[in-house]
């Protein structure tokens, strides 16, 4: 090779960049993050549903809160009917009332995905 | 037209995940075999490619001189654009890298009235620098997927980029920068008679693929939605080696997926090589001091020359009338 | 010679809109005007290239070997493997299109051809093919073709349509040189015998002779007795030039055309008088005769086998060190290639100026320095008497010579000369000078008479730009240091901008050049009347006329 020891280092270094996630995990723990659904409230529940299916609510959550947000703030009531056809009060109690632990629930997957939450910046985080 | 057959192979390459993920449910195969497999021939065949170039030799000293040579001491050289030395170089090749400096100086020939004129024309440098930038900051902003605990500039980065905080989840301005640059790098293609007449079929494929990629992730993230955290247990499941079919992640994730795993394994074998190509250019990376430095050919070989003797021969008489000195009489 | 187009013709006939046509599928045309003689039998022959045999470009048949296609791919392989700029440029364009419209040739004729990226377009197409999995698959869809005749055809007329002047290589991205391309096109098209004949004939001429022009040693003898008799008229002075003579401390190197034709016998006069008045111990040789090498426009082998001769003569007078006229692509070589073909010169001496002291640092290992760095050493030093009031009816402009601008640098030198010894000097626009200058439409062994159209659509962009002074600032003077452009520009000038001549350098620093016991002055070199009666110009008037010179090259760049 020709200039092979600058190429070999240009190519070393641009290997190790975009491998570097894979030696930097290989063999690590992959915990799943877990949020807990091991609330008395939750445990109570005979058939344990959200207000909405638990695929629904895992890619659609802020939306839905931010539905309610916007639903509520323009004074257009503050009941929500799933699809299943319950209704809910659009209130963060109605969240709280099961998952009472924001760090046991919301924070898991947040921290695990460095999502923020901005809910916090004017809502008060429950006390449990 | 020369745009339709790149265009159809892309939609196939969606089609085909449908069929596969949607119809057949080979979550596997597009899951865990399809990313490894492009990974594979991306590393294998980017080291093949920059290594086949690294064994062809530099015969000639050839950099492209685009500024004022260090000659006189007291002439000022221009040791970037016409670097004497390793740093002029280093500084030549970086701008080139990151600024697209010599397509910065774009001009469009045009003729107007008797002139010739030379108008500035940016758009391209533009276009160019919008594309690669946002989606060097799109890869960065991914790897949120691919370590456990986020490292903090890719945060950074992942919060400048939602700085305008539009909508929930928060608009990427990357995303709009993306779409708009690989929009315009192919309107100029079907627009502009100079561009459409170089313009090759092969040049209209990762344009589409990328904006295919573009597509499904904005498609992901702002419409249709993805259980990202499963996204991110699939893609940490990759890197660590322990590759896990995930459930419930939405076919739109696995098109994203496998377009980009074709980009990558596509990567190699095509122009996109110019993105390992740039750093070796013998017009660009070498100083400009070949009469200060011996360069020397590798390959050079002993040629057969009209020797001076001989050439005294042909002329000795000539040479003795017109008083030229000759060495033998 | 074909006939030239009316001038207003030739540039209707320009349109940038690109043909619906694909390129691929558009075939090429032999137009007369458009290209040279093909070369001929006894010239190949002189120099031992294959293939040998009188052929006309414009017949069907071009008396090709039976396997010319193996040859052809065969030949390209083992350029693949020798030249890491051939192999990478034919890799990694991704055809932006941003040296669409910085060749010559393309703004002159509006030919998608003449695009620098077609022009590479042309080789890598057939690249494809044969040496790519995706074009061996893929075929035309990826922008693959085979080598066919028509190909064959199109590379001979396009690759003698590009005059490696490295404008585009400015403008891209990646730094892609489609000289480079050209370079190995030529001399695949070398392998075949498919040399034009203003190249080879120069190439045999030099390889025999000593120089293109064929000059024998006492015909270089009395072109220069011819010379210094002129400068006996015009200064009373005589001038004793010496040839091979072994002991001199400088050879002095130069294009063969400086001997014989002007405007270059003029700069040729100019050296003369110039090293007279310096009493430097130099000689001209009558073997290494030629600056210039044609063999570079053939093949890589053929240009060193010709460069070969500088060195070894200048081992065989032992002198010092070496000392080159003006001119372009001979700069090129012996800056970027004549150390690696034919050194190391140990046998030589790092440049020294006898007269400033100044160690030519830059010229090392080559030991070989251009005239203007020494010109320019000088006149930095005051060591030369100069008037420029004789340059006063004169409006001066610069062109860059292709390769000594992007292949060297040569920017501030011949500007500081030219600053010294003339007072009216002004500026082309930016876009058209330096590094991003304008080949004179002819570099490259193209400046033949058959093929006079291309000549003339190739020199638009620097003609024009020197309309553009001589209609703002009637500028009269084309000053450069390069002996194609003395040959060529006039031509072009003539039909695009009557009414400016052109001159190296040299020649202009002659005229300013006041020399010791000459009488006095009447005419320039070349024997027109000199303005007005010589005034003793001081410093400082100097001083004003130079920054004012450089306020309206200021202004000539907007």
């Amino acid at each position: 090779m020709y200039n092979g020891g600058k190429i070999i280092a240009g190519l070393t270094i641009f290997l190790g960049l975009i491998t570097f996630p894979i030696y930097y995990s290989v063999g690590k723990a992959n915990p799943h993050p877990n949020p807990s659904l091991d609330t008395p409230v939750i445990n109570q529940m005979k058939v344990k549903h959200c207000v909405e299916s638990r695929e629904f609510m895992r890619a659609n959550h802020m939306r839905l809160l931010r539905g309610w947000m916007k639903t509520v703030l323009a004074g257009k009531g503050c009941v929500y009917v799933s699809s299943t056809g319950e209704k809910y009060n659009m209130s963060w109690d109605t969240c709280w009332n099961c998952h009472s632990s924001k760090k046991q629930f919301c924070d898991r997957c947040h921290n695990y995905m460095a999502v923020d939450l901005p809910c916090w910046k004017c809502h008060s985080e429950p006390n449990t | 037209m020369k745009a339709l057959l790149p265009f159809l192979a892309v939609v196939f390459l969606v089609l085909l995940v449908i069929a596969g993920v949607k119809a057949a449910g080979l979550y596997f195969v597009f899951g865990v075999l399809v990313p490894y497999a492009a990974a594979a021939v991306f590393l294998l065949g980017f080291v093949y490619r920059v290594v086949k170039w690294g064994k062809t030799p530099v015969p000639f000293h050839i950099p492209t001189t685009c500024g004022q040579q260090k000659s006189l001491p007291w002439i000022k050289p221009n040791g970037i654009e016409n670097p004497s030395g390793t740093g002029g170089v280093v500084i030549r090749m970086l701008l080139e890298v990151f600024l697209f400096r010599s397509l910065f100086k774009n001009r469009k020939t045009k003729m107007k009235g008797e002139y010739l004129t030379y108008a500035w024309a940016p758009w391209l440098w533009l276009s160019g620098m919008a594309f690669h930038w946002s989606f060097l900051f799109i890869v960065i902003r991914h790897l949120r997927f691919f370590f456990q605990s986020v490292p903090v500039p890719v945060q950074a980065i992942e919060h400048l980029d939602s700085i305008l905080n539009w909508g929930v989840p928060a608009l990427y301005i990357t995303d709009v920068i993306f779409l708009a640059a690989v929009t315009y790098l192919f309107l100029r293609r079907v627009t502009l008679s100079q561009v459409k007449a170089i313009t090759l079929p092969a040049d209209f494929f990762p344009l589409f693929l990328l904006f295919g990629i573009g597509a499904s992730g904005v498609l992901m993230r702002y419409y249709t939605r993805v259980d990202v955290v499963g996204v991110k247990e699939l893609v940490m499941g990759l890197v660590s080696l322990h590759p896990a079919v995930v459930s419930g992640i939405g076919t739109i994730f696995y098109i994203h997926l496998f377009l980009i795993s074709t980009l990558f394994a596509y990567f190699p074998w095509s122009k996109l090589v110019h993105a390992g190509g740039v750093f070796l250019s013998p017009t660009r990376n070498l100083s400009n001091n070949s009469r200060v430095v011996r360069h020397v050919n590798p390959w050079s070989y002993p040629v057969k020359v009209h020797t001076y003797e001989e050439y005294e021969d042909d002329f000795r008489e000539k040479m003795k009338m017109a008083g030229v000195p000759v060495e033998r009489e | 010679m074909a006939k030239e187009p009316k001038k207003e013709e030739l540039l209707q006939s320009i349109s940038y809109k690109a043909p619906k046509t694909f390129w691929m599928d558009t075939p090429t045309e032999i137009k007369p005007g458009m290209f040279c003689w093909g070369a001929k039998a006894k010239s190949l022959n002189v120099v031992g290239l294959p293939n040998a045999r009188d052929w006309n470009p414009t017949e069907e048949d071009w008396k090709l070997p039976e396997n010319w296609q193996e040859i052809l791919i065969e030949g390209l392989r083992e350029r693949l493997d020798k030249y890491r700029s051939l192999r990478l440029f034919l890799d990694i364009c991704v055809r932006c299109g941003a040296c669409a419209d910085k060749c010559h040739f393309y703004i002159g004729t509006g030919d998608p051809k003449n695009m620098p990226v077609v022009r590479g377009e042309l080789m890598r197409s057939v690249y494809r093919k044969y040496f790519t999995t995706p074009g061996k698959v893929f075929g035309k869809l990826a922008g693959a073709r085979e080598m066919d005749l028509q190909v064959l055809k199109e590379w001979w007329t396009y690759f003698f349509q590009c005059t490696e002047c490295r404008r585009c290589s400015v403008f891209c991205p990646y730094g892609i040189d489609h000289a480079e391309i050209t370079i190995a096109g030529r001399e695949l098209l070398n392998l075949l015998g498919l040399n034009i004949e203003w190249i080879q004939g120069p190439v045999s001429n030099c390889y025999m002779k000593g120089n293109h022009l064929g000059l024998e040693p006492q015909t270089i003898v009395s072109n220069v007795e011819f010379m210094v008799d002129d400068i006996e008229t015009l200064t009373g002075i005589r001038i004793n030039p010496t040839f091979n003579r072994k002991g001199a401390e400088i050879l002095f190197v130069t294009p063969s055309g400086d001997l014989f034709a002007d405007p270059g016998t003029y700069t040729c006069m100019g050296y003369l008088m110039l090293f007279h008045e310096l009493g430097l111990d130099y000689t001209w040789s009558t073997y290494a005769s030629e600056g210039g090498n044609f063999g570079f426009f053939t093949s890589n082998e053929m240009a060193k086998r010709l460069n070969a001769k500088i060195y070894a003569e200048a081992k065989r007078l032992g002198v010092k060190w070496i000392l080159g006229g003006e001119c372009g692509h001979m700069w090129r070589l012996v800056h970027q290639y004549m150390d690696t073909w034919n050194g190391p010169a140990d046998f030589l001496e790092v440049p020294k100026s006898p007269i400033t002291g100044t160690v030519f640092e830059n010229a090392r290992t080559t030991k070989m320095t251009h005239i203007i760095e020494f010109t320019a050493d000088l006149m930095k030093h005051g060591k030369l008497k100069l008037d420029p009031s004789r340059n006063d009816h004169l409006k001066v402009t610069f062109h860059d010579s292709c390769n000594t601008s992007r292949g060297m640098g040569v920017f501030e030198e011949p500007r500081f000369v030219l600053k010294n010894i003339c007072r009216n000097f002004y500026e082309m626009p930016r876009e058209t000078i330096k590094e991003q200058t304008f080949c004179c439409g002819s570099g490259s062994g193209l400046n033949a008479g058959e093929d006079m159209e291309l000549r003339l659509r190739g020199g638009l962009a620097r003609a024009n730009a020197v309309k553009y002074v001589h209609d703002k600032h009637d500028v009269n003077m084309l000053a450069n240091i390069c002996a194609i452009d003395r040959a060529s520009l006039t031509t072009s000038m003539n039909y695009w901008v009557p009414g400016v001549t052109v001159a190296g350098v040299h020649e202009l620093v002659a005229n300013a050049l006041v020399m010791k016991g000459e009488k006095k002055r009447e005419t320039d070199l070349r024997g027109e009347p000199l303005p007005s009666a010589e005034e003793e110009i001081s410093v400082e008037a100097r001083a004003v006329a130079q920054a004012e010179g450089e306020k309206l090259g200021g202004e000539a760049n907007v």
